[in-house]
């Protein structure tokens, strides 16, 4: 139905009608009762090493107290030869990544190049820098290109940080940041450096209660990629069947009533169906 | 045809803060209530800043190194690109206005959000042309 108040078509991109109404909601309740977005309190660790990359993340997805995803996967695809750990609120960093993978899948299109991750790491702070804040995203690029192995670590408000070993969680980096302090040398073989990102990642999951469950791990070389997903399975793990289908007579029977349908034949007609 | 487009407002919408109605006054009647605090202050930080945004190189640093008439050229042609639109109540695809913006090769949240092509409300032809000709 066409509505006389609709003078114009809206716009495109956010919306902000709501956003008194939503003020003055959060007002009458007080502050403290609505609903909190779906976060991953996470720790994420990368570290660079002789050879390329490693990348690393639990795999728990927390709203407010209560644990949403027990196996939620934190690392997120850009490109063939770059990966992203993202931390903080679930829904900004997976749109976040995921717009900025089209934009080079685009590039890469227009230009004929694989991407680099300067690129990426700038783009990614444009978006973020524009919108001031109010993406919660936390996010560890990391990958291979033309000019070298790279990390960057790109903060919610836009600031960006290359160092050969990072560790991010929206509070809690300190944990894994220690680990990867005291046993990181630079040019480790693959091994080395996946078993440290395993003891950094497991750190932040012992001492934080918004990480948990299994380990997650990422290695990009000039190869290629390999996502081993889990890494490293929690030993909490509860014993879950995926069917629970039981045989006939688990159920027994008590009592047994038979009552028969009586049913008289009222019209019968006979069709004749040609089926030659 | 000449004298109707120059009677038309601004093509691409966008949400103002004055009221609606004509002389500048509120229209109780098509707007609702109002309250001067929501006409002089945007309600979420983002608002003004996502309104206003433009490439601000371009317009900021390019009188100090080319003279005044380059940010001016550029402003023209931003302007001529934006009339260029269909009927208020059809979809236009915006396609000069995006080459010269540069976001005809990147994907944004004025892609994914708020599709106008999907837009829940239908607004009634006549009014919506109307109101573009600022006859209503």
């Amino acid at each position: 139905m066409a509505l006389s108040n609709v003078l114009e078509i809206p716009a495109a991109g956010f919306n902000f009608e709501n956003a008194a109404r939503n003020a003055a909601l959060e007002e009458r309740f007080g502050g403290g009762k609505t609903p909190k977005p779906l976060k991953t309190g996470t720790t994420i660790a990368g570290v660079v090493f002789k050879d390329g990359v490693v990348l690393g993340a639990d795999t728990r997805a927390t709203s407010s107290e209560v644990v949403a995803d027990k196996m939620c996967a934190k690392i997120h695809y850009i490109a063939p030869n770059i990966y992203c750990c993202g931390a903080g609120t679930a829904a900004d960093t997976e749109k976040t990544t995921d717009i900025l993978s089209s934009n080079l899948a685009i590039f890469s299109l227009n230009s004929g190049r694989n991407p680099r991750l300067v690129m990426a790491a700038s783009i990614l702070q444009d978006t973020l820098y524009r919108y001031h804040g109010t993406i919660g995203a936390n996010l560890i690029l990391g990958g291979v290109d033309c000019t070298g192995n790279h990390l960057y670590k790109v903060g919610p408000w836009g600031s960006v940080d290359t160092m050969s070993y990072m560790a991010m969680g929206e509070f809690w980096d300190l944990a894994a940041m220690g680990i990867l302090e005291d046993r990181f040398k630079p040019d480790m073989e693959i091994e080395e450096a996946k078993e440290l990102v395993r003891a950094a990642i497991h750190s932040g999951i012992m001492s934080d209660l918004g990480s948990g469950n299994n380990i997650d791990i990422c290695v990009i070389t000039r190869d290629g990629v390999d996502y081993i997903r889990p890494f490293q399975e929690s030993q909490f793990k509860d014993n879950r069947k995926n069917k629970y289908k039981y045989r006939p007579g688990t159920t027994p029977i008590l009592t047994q009533k038979v009552v028969p349908l009586k049913l008289e034949v009222v019209q019968e007609t006979v069709l004749r169906m040609d089926t030659s | 045809m000449n004298w109707l487009s120059s009677q038309m407002k601004d093509s691409i919408p966008v949400a103002g803060f004055c009221p609606q109605g004509s002389y500048g006054l509120q229209d109780s009647l098509r707007s609702g209530f109002t309250s001067v605090k929501n006409e002089l202050l945007p309600s979420h930080p983002l608002e003004l800043s996502e309104k206003t945004k433009q490439r601000q190189d371009e317009l900021d640093h390019t009188p100090n190194i080319q003279g005044l008439h380059a940010p001016l050229k550029l402003q023209m042609e931003h302007r001529a690109a934006r009339q260029i639109q269909r009927l208020p109540f059809l979809p236009s695809s915006n396609l000069a206005l995006d080459t010269l913006r540069g976001s005809d090769d990147t994907i944004g949240f004025e892609d994914i959000l708020n599709d106008p092509a999907q837009s829940e409300m239908m607004g009634e032809p006549h009014l919506m042309v109307e109101y573009k000709l600022g006859l209503l």
